[in-house]
């Protein structure tokens, strides 16, 4: 099992692993069939030193806070890691964010320092608020020549001349601050420690363990907390090579598992099934006779590993499927939102184990993992060693919402006091979940107890921040919520946000209004979408700071309208 | 060299033939995911049948946050 325990910091983690093995490829960066670079652990080093320097000399110090908004690209890491270096404390934000919502996140982690790639640079600039911003230091990436940086510093030119100083950070200290969702006026900054991610780190690698000559195929963006983790702090600990590839087309990655002989990948529910169909497609494809072969096979699999996984008598018995993956993957870790078991069943019948568990940011990643002895699809595993989750207020059949205590988990909401005491309960990280645990230790997931919703891509989204895109809206007032919190089910599946209209007396729905609000939900990201309206008759419920009452307002809805008949789709 | 009609135009009508919908059925304003009924990975499969026809490149950034035909022409003609 690692061992971490020597070890304060992340960046002294990954100082001493760079140290370690410093002939070992570390990171490998490939765009479609092209190598951008390749490089060892020493070379990685070298590479950060004098960005880490640049920044100490331009006023960077311990717990100052640098972004980092950039697709999934080798600066990312060698970025990252000069913050660390520097002591400093990493704001990573996702790239697909609006400009406007960057900038809001920006503003409320303060971030000192911003690597940002150049054509999301443009975009920030140009966008409204850009000047409110303190940045001190902003490095653009891949800027063309003679671009217009606004201020910035190209990150291939920023370079210290100073002598290199490792800023010492404690345990306890904030090594992140992650944004678990929220942009619309209440962001949830999470603060995790550089305790939560050492411990995190061994739990991960206590079940899928790193090494010299494992690869992981790095496809999310390295801001999403699972490929932070086993994409970057995993695999660098352990002197492992990290590929990145900067494409999500199916072609490209398809090609990549055997080019990198590739070891591990991780993915989010909707590319997971997405290879599923692909693979099917190709079954399907198959002349008849082969197609019978086949599916005896995959019978045979099946039956010969319910037990446990045996990968090596899988890659013997379907040499073809697993020749497709390169030959040498040992599992696929999807997360980030809910998984079909029927696809989790279908890559366990051809040999290809998937890591599919539970975790939220604000617990550290992970929480859960499915452990294989035997594999299950029906639940998302046990708790991984180190987390204690238990059922609070559980009904007659065991369900209730589920709690995480770790070390894993985040220290506190950033600002944000009353929302961190909501959420950290007695020492137990409310998760918002409904779930039971089963006599087998699994836990189950049933529904959530929380106004929200996770969509395939592993996006959060609560409905209140999305409020704003339809304020103004000619109706006597409007809310958003998620269909599953209004008319709750057991499931966590086909998570959908509904649009509440109370209309004005005697006004009627016209179709110039319905053109309205399709017009205006076009303007959100398409994961952000309402799917649905529902007229309700009734002033909404609000408190005496005229905020709407939304556990009432939802409990109104449920117990007078039918989901079927009053939800009507956009 | 096409002129960005031309271009708007040749995209309505791949995404019509490979998505099989009806060509009257999309217009250059439209939003894609919802005409198409697609989600962001098809999309990344229509851009790389669109890179082939009309023979550039575009990296997947291109088309982050861009849910119409027209901006999508606007990006390729760009590139042409």
């Amino acid at each position: 099992m690692l061992d971490l325990t020597k070890y304060n910091s992340l960046g002294q983690a990954l100082g001493d692993a760079l140290d370690r093995w410093p002939d070992e490829v570390c990171l490998i960066e490939a765009d479609r069939e092209r190598e951008n670079c390749r490089l060892t652990y020493r070379e990685f080093k070298q590479a950060a030193a004098p960005l880490s320097s640049f920044l100490q000399q331009n006023g960077f110090q311990a717990a100052s806070r640098a972004a980092i908004i950039m697709t999934n690209q080798s600066k990312w890491l060698i970025s990252a890691y000069a913050i660390f270096h520097a002591g400093g404390v990493l704001v990573p934000l996702d790239y697909k964010l609006s400009a406007s919502e960057q900038i809001e996140l920006l503003a409320h982690s303060k971030a000192e320092a911003l690597v940002v790639e150049y054509h999301l640079w443009r975009a920030i600039t140009a966008a409204a608020g850009f000047d409110r911003l303190q940045l001190k230091t902003a490095l653009v990436t891949e800027a063309p020549p003679g671009a217009d940086l606004k201020g910035a510093v190209r990150w291939e030119e920023a370079r210290g001349d100073r002598e290199l100083e490792f800023v010492e950070r404690e345990r306890k200290d904030a090594a992140c601050i992650v944004y678990s969702s929220g942009t619309g006026g209440r962001p949830k900054g999470c603060v995790l420690t550089h305790e939560n991610y050492l411990e995190q780190c061994v739990a991960l690698t206590s079940l899928y363990p790193f090494w010299p000559g494992v690869r992981y195929l790095s496809i999310l963006p390295t801001n999403h907390a699972i490929d932070f983790m086993v994409g970057f702090i995993g695999p660098f600990t352990c002197g492992a090579t990290v590929v990145h590839l900067r494409t999500l087309r199916p072609e490209y990655v398809r090609e990549a598992f055997p080019r990198y002989k590739i070891t591990y990948m991780a993915l989010v529910p909707m590319v997971l099934k997405n290879l599923e169909k692909g693979l099917k497609s190709r079954f399907a494809e198959l002349p008849a006779h082969k197609r019978f072969v086949f599916d005896r096979l995959v019978a045979l699999n099946r039956r010969l590993t319910r037990k446990q996984p045996n990968l090596n008598l899988s890659r013997r018995l379907l040499k073809q499927v697993h020749e497709a993956f390169g030959g040498e993957l040992r599992a696929l870790f999807v997360g980030g939102a809910f998984m079909d078991p029927a696809t989790l069943q279908f890559f366990y019948d051809l040999g290809i184990q998937v890591g599919n568990g539970y975790g939220l940011t604000e617990a550290g990643t992970a929480v859960t993992l499915n452990d294989f002895k035997p594999f299950r699809a029906d639940t998302v595993g046990k708790p991984l060693p180190g987390m204690e989750v238990k059922v609070v207020n559980p009904d007659a059949e065991g369900v209730g919402q589920v709690a995480v205590r770790s070390k894993t988990v985040m220290s506190y909401y950033l600002d944000d006091p009353d929302m961190t005491a909501e959420t950290i309960v007695d020492g137990w990280l409310m998760t918002g979940d409904l779930g039971r645990i089963d006599e087998m230790g699994h836990l189950q997931l049933l529904g959530r107890v929380k106004n929200m919703i996770v969509t395939e891509e592993g996006k959060n989204v609560y409905p209140e921040d999305i409020e704003s895109t339809f304020e103004g809206l000619a109706v006597k007032e409007l809310c958003v919520f998620a269909a599953n919190y209004v008319w709750p089910e057991r499931s966590m599946m086909g998570e959908k946000l509904i649009l509440i209209l109370r209309l004005d007396e005697g006004q009627q729905f016209t179709d110039d209004l319905r053109d309205e609000i399709a017009a205006r939900n076009r303007r959100l990201l398409n994961f952000k979408r309402v799917s649905g309206y529902v007229i309700w008759d009734e002033d909404f419920p609000r408190t005496a700071s005229l905020k709407i009452k939304r556990n009432v307002l939802a409990q109104q809805i449920r117990e007078r309208r039918e989901r079927q008949t009053a939800l009507i789709e956009i | 060299m096409r002129t960005l009609e031309q271009t708007t135009d040749e995209i309505l009508e791949l995404a019509a033939t490979h998505f099989k919908i009806s060509r009257d059925e999309i217009a250059p304003d439209d939003d894609f995911f919802k005409k198409l009924g697609i989600n962001s990975l098809q999309a990344l499969d229509l851009l790389t049948r669109l890179e082939n026809h009309f023979n550039v490149e575009l990296p997947d950034y291109e088309i982050q946050g861009v849910t119409d035909f027209r901006t999508l022409a606007e990006r390729i003609q760009s590139r042409l």
